[in-house]
């Protein structure tokens, strides 16, 4: 409860500084609109459905194409921990393509695929996959030799020590690798929309985009705000949960 | 006793099983090293009777835990072979159930769902009944409290309790064990000593135990074999009729020690182990 009124006490400080630096008119209204316009822009795109439209399409195209991502990610990164010719080749790929920004694929996509939903998807993908890859890779290394022992004492043999043992023994490190990679997969998607303007859909990127060119900075805020709301609770209902249990279950953790 | 075909239950499951007798011919083993190849085994032979305890003693590094690996199917003699019940051994298996020095226990899975993990590779089983049977070791080995517990909340002896439940679950003919004591404060492993004789009356299985601890292969051993390293051979074989259960205190068993002491010793002076 403390910490629930700290936090609470913490982003009400916030709120308060910012409608005293719009009071004080160190910037124009126009650059820095105060938190009540945001609201009531808030406000009016949620009644009339634009903004949860906008929602319902960037959601969309970020799941669709992370879960791509982490359905291809996932088997290529257990073939490179496998297969020592795949770690040379197709590893080193990964390693290298995980550093490039995946904004940097925005314009290869729009030249391959139009302004469609795929250049979308596409960028999505290129940004989940790499990360997933390189984790699912390292986590495999990771798991210690013994725990291989065992199972096949036991009578566990090829796909049922891959699923039951190895799999689950590198759980730790390919959450942490789509973590990253919804991370990535997000940022990029956000990027791409902003660039993009794709006719099948407009997305919160798209909204924030027209925001700027009609110079609305209530809407370019109050976009952003939305934005930081879906990542916080992408973390809190799917990632942080996931995490606690693997803390507890391993006891890497004290809480 | 043959498994028939069909379901099973847990009752049927927990019967002893016959236990194997292992035929070790000629297994010579040896590996590559930065400093040129070392001889682990030198065509080492060895028969073990049905339900026999045999200890295998020696120095660090004198190929008696090749040995054991080579019996448990998870690495491959150069030549000779294994042989349980005149079978030859050619991969691991359930009949043959290794425990490891380190308790190798999975940390994604609760106290009951180690022991279960060989269980579930039994497919004439329920559900029910796989979860009785592992409950049945939770409690031979006396933690029936902790089924539900994470691994990483239990203490060394206790993991190595579930270890050795883990590995008896699947009901093997043959239980190879790796120090499996080595690592525990030496309270916990004179409980053990208890523990693992009666487990050893009531289950009836063959074992083969290796271990630096002279005093602990006398304890536990019908035989007690003596390796040399370098190349690795059985130098000496002891013969223990002290009767069971027996007490590592004991005068008579310190006396069987200092004998098997004295043959590990006789070597190194012949032969100084160089480091």
């Amino acid at each position: 409860m403390r910490r629930f009124l700290l936090a609470v006490s913490f982003f009400l400080g916030l709120l308060l500084l910012w409608q005293w630096l719009f009071q004080m008119r160190f910037w124009s209204p126009v650059l820095l609109p105060s938190p009540l316009q945001v609201w009531l822009y808030l406000k009016g795109a949620a009644a009339d459905g634009t903004l949860f439209h906008a929602a319902v399409i960037t959601m969309r195209r970020l799941i669709t194409g992370y879960l791509l991502g982490v359905i291809i990610g996932l088997p290529l990164g257990l073939a490179t921990a496998r297969f020592q010719v795949l770690r040379d080749t197709m590893g080193t790929l990964a390693l290298g393509l995980q550093t490039l920004p995946s904004v940097c694929w925005v314009p290869l996509a729009l030249l391959w695929f139009g302004q469609t939903e795929a250049a979308m998807l596409f960028v999505v993908v290129m940004g989940t996959v790499w990360s997933v890859v390189i984790a699912t890779d390292t986590g495999v290394r990771n798991v210690p030799p013994i725990f291989r022992r065992a199972a096949l004492t036991m009578g566990s043999k090829r796909l049922h020590i891959w699923f039951k043992v190895i799999l689950p023994a590198a759980l730790p490190f390919v959450v942490s690798g789509m973590k990253q990679g919804w991370a990535f997969a997000w940022r990029s998607l956000m990027a791409a929309e902003i660039f993009v303007t794709v006719l099948t859909g407009f997305g919160l990127g798209q909204l924030l985009h027209f925001g700027r060119e009609l110079n609305a900075m209530e809407q370019v805020i109050a976009i952003m705000l939305v934005i930081v709301v879906i990542g916080l609770l992408a973390d809190k209902i799917f990632f942080s949960p996931v995490e606690r249990f693997l803390h507890r279950r391993w006891g890497t953790s004290q809480a | 006793m043959v498994r028939h075909s069909g379901r099973s239950t847990a009752t049927e499951e927990l019967q002893p099983i016959a236990p194997s007798k292992l035929s070790i011919e000629e297994v010579s083993k040896s590996f590559k090293t930065a400093s040129g190849p070392v001889l682990a085994l030198d065509r080492v032979s060895l028969s073990v009777a049905e339900s026999e305890f045999v200890c295998l003693v020696g120095a660090s590094g004198c190929g008696k835990s090749t040995l054991l690996n080579i019996i448990a199917g998870l690495e491959k003699p150069d030549s000779g072979a294994v042989l349980a019940d005149g079978k030859p051994v050619t991969e691991p298996g359930r009949e043959r159930l290794v425990m490891f020095q380190e308790p190798a226990l999975f940390p994604w899975l609760d106290v009951v769902g180690n022991v279960l993990f060989g269980l579930n590779l039994k497919h004439n089983l329920t559900r029910k009944d796989r979860r009785d049977v592992a409950r049945y070791y939770l409690e031979l080995v006396g933690l029936s409290r902790f089924e539900r517990a994470n691994i990483h909340e239990l203490s060394g002896g206790m993991k190595q309790r579930v270890s050795l439940a883990r590995a008896l679950a699947p009901n093997p003919r043959v239980l190879l064990m790796d120090e499996p004591f080595a690592a525990l404060d030496a309270l916990t492993r004179e409980q053990f000593y208890g523990d693992i004789q009666e487990i050893w009356k009531s289950r009836r299985k063959t074992i083969v135990f290796v271990t630096h601890n002279v005093r602990e292969a006398a304890c536990l051993g019908d035989r007690v074999l003596v390796f040399s390293p370098h190349p690795g051979r059985i130098q000496a074989e002891f013969r223990i009729d002290l009767p069971r259960p027996r007490d590592i205190n004991s005068v008579d068993l310190a006396a069987h020690a200092t004998r098997i002491k004295e043959g590990l010793m006789m070597h190194r002076k012949t032969e100084p182990v160089p480091k």
